[in-house]
């Protein structure tokens, strides 16, 4: 396992994409948290929204750029043809994919934690003067709160996770353009169906069930008793899509020829 | 002595034309040939029709017909609404007292109070339990309508809380009048007169110097009409403080309204003023008193074009369409493989080899791309639209109507979007090269704005300026009610209204593409293949 690690980290290492990538991940996650705390005015009423959850906006695009990080870690393979050289290297297929698992999961987690310091960051100094203030009853964002920092801890796990169902999806039908997009599509379709549920049941059922719309809660940190799942279990609905993806990868991986 | 003289060989086959009709050809025959390609292209119609057609169906819900009983299903349930004279689905509740006019004639009339009420938004309405609260489109004034049928054709004048005065008629016209509000210190003199088919509205401040509002010509009008003074409030909502979709408070409004110095000309016939409360009476505390030439009319509901909302069973023809987005990943993937695995298998050298102006070829290309998806795309909309409406009918639902015009233009429209963005994928193919890269772009930069707009982290505002600059913005081009200015309602992303009209927004990411292809061609004739 450990020679697998080693020879996966050489790998991403050596490629110039892998460094764009995860400063994309970063900066990407950054920059629409900015946007969207800079468009963010309370009214006179009250604010409304979750300042959390606001400033971290940024991480429903960062997921993308994850994605792709982690459907070219395997699919590139199968492009390039360097799969066979692998295989015929470390003829343990599962070893490979845990040990590409555990190398995306790794690099996710630095680039996420960035980008979300970033956003948490600006959330702090932006929100303030917006209206998200004592007076409305909000305080400044800080990770010594504890929902603030499940909200923050978490996202950066979600990230991590959004890059192990990418890996799973992306070793199971190979080919990067449809993993990428059956990626996004798990992601994104969720929340589109859930807008014209007509009745409020149904509505809960799809934001319980969808990868994005359920570990998204886990951003929560107002008004928890309406959402539709609770933060923790909603990280958990995307662990397991996680696992099933990974699951059904490594079993194609290996049932089938390369 | 000299080699005799070597005649060039020349190949005896006629030479090839190569046109844009023939690279048009090319392209045509390398997309039918490539068998996941035509796969992908049924799969966009299935995708498409699949999740609408899921979303129509799980629309089968409960509905309480009474306080009390066991909810019910079924054709209890269903669902229908009053068509005006347009065709399209209004409301038409408010309380009239009215006389029947014959022919020719003029109602004048002097409103000297309006006030209004919030109802608490649940249990039975007992009236008892109303507080004041602000109600900016309640509605007092003089009515000439063609019945007090739901739906009929009508003209008003009307005094409102923060609009001023405004003349309406047939539940999408509106024009403004004397703007302020009205006070027993500063009434409002309110005229409608009619002459055959038009009805003309006239405003005063004084009560002697007057001012036309507007002509409108009712086609069809009967002879005899109904004509009177009403009183309506639609529902109130608090959403200033919303984000995205969750919708605040709302509930019943009432509308109180002191009305006097009536002048009639003309034949009035029947037997004196009668209290009719239009479309029902929802509300107990509806009705009039008079106390000598002054009334006092009680009113609740609206006088307007109906309008769509989330969580509705009755449902617009585009909420069929949610599919659509699954369709345009499958589009996206298609495209941008389309140019991509050119690259990677190096048939594009050979590609513009036989094709050395490589923006016509890109140009083929990117024609063949937006032509196949839109057919596909018709088809599939054509369908997921046909068979959402026979879905939600087979559960006693009801969909919006919309003209023709209109609907062709969701249907078509939603096609040309899908080739567009077909085009899109195309072009970021050329510009990236890397397949990856290429797809993710193209569905970050169409669908995540959508997706981001209508959930509830956004506020209201940053999410329309999201759906005004980004790609997404052409999605406006499958809203098939328009928001009304005059209507009280949420007209917010999430509940289906977008901040451009349709066919800007549609411009939007046809703008964007464009730029995209531009800078596709420049980097195509520049870097090496």
């Amino acid at each position: 396992m450990k020679d697998a690690l080693i020879a996966e980290w050489i790998k991403q290492r050596t490629v110039a994409v892998t460094g764009w990538l995860l400063l994309a991940t970063a900066a990407l996650t950054g920059a629409f948290s900015v946007a969207a705390a800079a468009a963010v005015r309370c009214a006179a009423l009250g604010c409304g929204g979750d300042p959390a959850r606001i400033s971290l906006t940024g991480v429903e695009f960062g997921q993308a750029v994850v994605a792709i990080l982690a459907v070219l870690a395997i699919s590139s393979e199968y492009t390039t043809g360097m799969i066979r050289t692998t295989f015929t290297a470390m003829p343990r297929r599962i070893t490979v994919l845990a040990a590409k698992a555990v190398v995306v999961a790794t690099l996710t987690l630095m680039a996420g934690t960035v980008g979300v310091a970033a956003s948490l960051l600006a959330g702090r100094l932006l929100l303030p003067g917006h209206g998200f203030t004592a007076a409305h009853g909000f305080a400044p964002l800080s990770l010594a709160d504890g929902p603030v920092l499940r909200a923050a801890a978490g996202s950066v796990l979600y990230l991590v996770l959004i890059g192990l169902l990418s890996l799973g999806v992306a070793t199971a039908v190979r080919e990067p353009a449809v993993a990428i997009g059956l990626v996004l599509a798990l992601l994104y379709l969720f929340p589109l169906a859930a807008r014209v549920a007509v009745s409020q049941q149904w509505y809960r059922y799809i934001e319980q069930a969808g990868p994005m719309t359920a570990g998204l809660a886990i951003q929560a940190t107002t008004g928890l008793p309406s959402l539709p799942v609770q933060p923790w279990p909603g990280l958990g609905v995307l662990a397991v899509w996680a696992a099933g993806c990974l699951f059904i990868g490594g079993l194609l991986l290996r049932l089938r020829d390369v | 002595m000299s080699a005799p003289p070597i005649a060039p060989y020349r190949s005896p086959l006629p030479t090839g034309r190569d046109g844009f009709p023939q690279l048009v050809r090319a392209e045509w025959t390398k997309l039918r040939t490539v068998r996941g390609w035509v796969a992908g292209l049924l799969l966009i119609i299935v995708l498409t029709d699949l999740m609408g057609l899921f979303a129509a169906g799980s629309s089968h819900t409960e509905c309480i017909t009474s306080p009390g009983k066991a909810p019910q299903t079924g054709r209890a349930c269903a669902v229908t609404m009053p068509a005006g004279p347009g065709g399209e689905a209004v409301t038409d509740t408010y309380y009239l007292v009215g006389q029947a006019l014959a022919g020719t004639g003029s109602l004048t009339v002097r409103v000297t109070s309006l006030t209004t009420e919030w109802g608490s938004g649940t249990g039975p309405d007992t009236g008892s339990d109303f507080k004041p609260g602000p109600v900016p489109w309640a509605k007092t004034g003089i009515i000439l309508t063609a019945s007090t049928r739901p739906g009929a054709a009508y003209a008003a004048m009307l005094v409102t809380p923060d609009h001023g005065v405004r003349m309406q008629a047939n539940y999408t016209g509106d024009v403004a009048g004397w703007p302020g509000r009205v006070s027993a210190a500063g009434p409002r003199w309110l005229r409608l007169t009619r002459s055959g088919d038009l009805i003309t509205g006239y405003d005063s401040a004084d009560g002697t110097h007057w001012t036309r509002v507007g002509t409108v010509r009712l086609t069809g009008l009967p002879s005899t009409v109904r004509a009177g003074l009403f009183t309506t409030a639609p529902g109130w909502q608090t959403t200033g403080s919303s984000f995205g979709g969750a919708l605040g408070n709302g509930g019943p409004s009432l509308a109180t309204a002191t009305l006097d110095q009536v002048t009639r000309s003309g034949r009035w016939t029947g037997a004196g003023w009668q209290g009719t409360a239009v479309g029902g009476a929802s509300l107990a505390a509806v009705g009039y008193q008079r106390s000598g030439e002054r009334f006092t009319i009680t009113g609740s509901g609206d006088i307007a074009p109906a309008s769509p909302s989330n969580g509705a069973r009755a449902q617009t023809i585009e909420e069929h369409l949610v599919g659509v987005f699954a369709g345009l990943i499958a589009v996206i993937v298609i495209a941008v493989m389309f140019i991509t695995s050119e690259y990677r298998r190096g048939l594009i050298r050979i590609t513009l080899a036989a094709s050395p102006r490589r923006g016509r070829a890109l140009a083929a290309k990117a024609l063949v791309a937006g032509a196949v998806t839109f057919a596909a795309g018709l088809v599939a909309v054509v369908i997921a639209v046909l068979g959402g409406i026979a879905v939600v009918h087979s559960q006693f639902g009801y969909v919006y109507p919309v003209t023709m015009l209109t609907a062709v233009r969701v249907v078509a429209g939603t096609a040309l979007l899908i080739a567009v963005v077909a085009v899109l994928g195309v072009a970021l193919g050329a510009i990236l090269r890397r397949t990856a890269a290429a797809v993710t772009t193209a569905i970050v930069a169409v669908v995540l704005p959508y997706v981001i707009g209508i959930g509830s982290v956004l506020p209201v505002s940053a999410a329309q300026w999201l759906l005004r600059i980004s790609p997404a913005a052409g999605f406006a081009i499958e809203q098939s009610i328009p928001a009304y200015p005059q209507v009280s309602n949420s007209y917010f992303p999430a509940f289906g209204y977008f901040p451009l009209s349709p066919w800007a927004g549609f411009a939007v990411l046809c703008g964007w593409t464009a730029l995209a292809f531009a800078l596709a061609v420049i980097l195509i004739r520049r870097r090496d293949a």
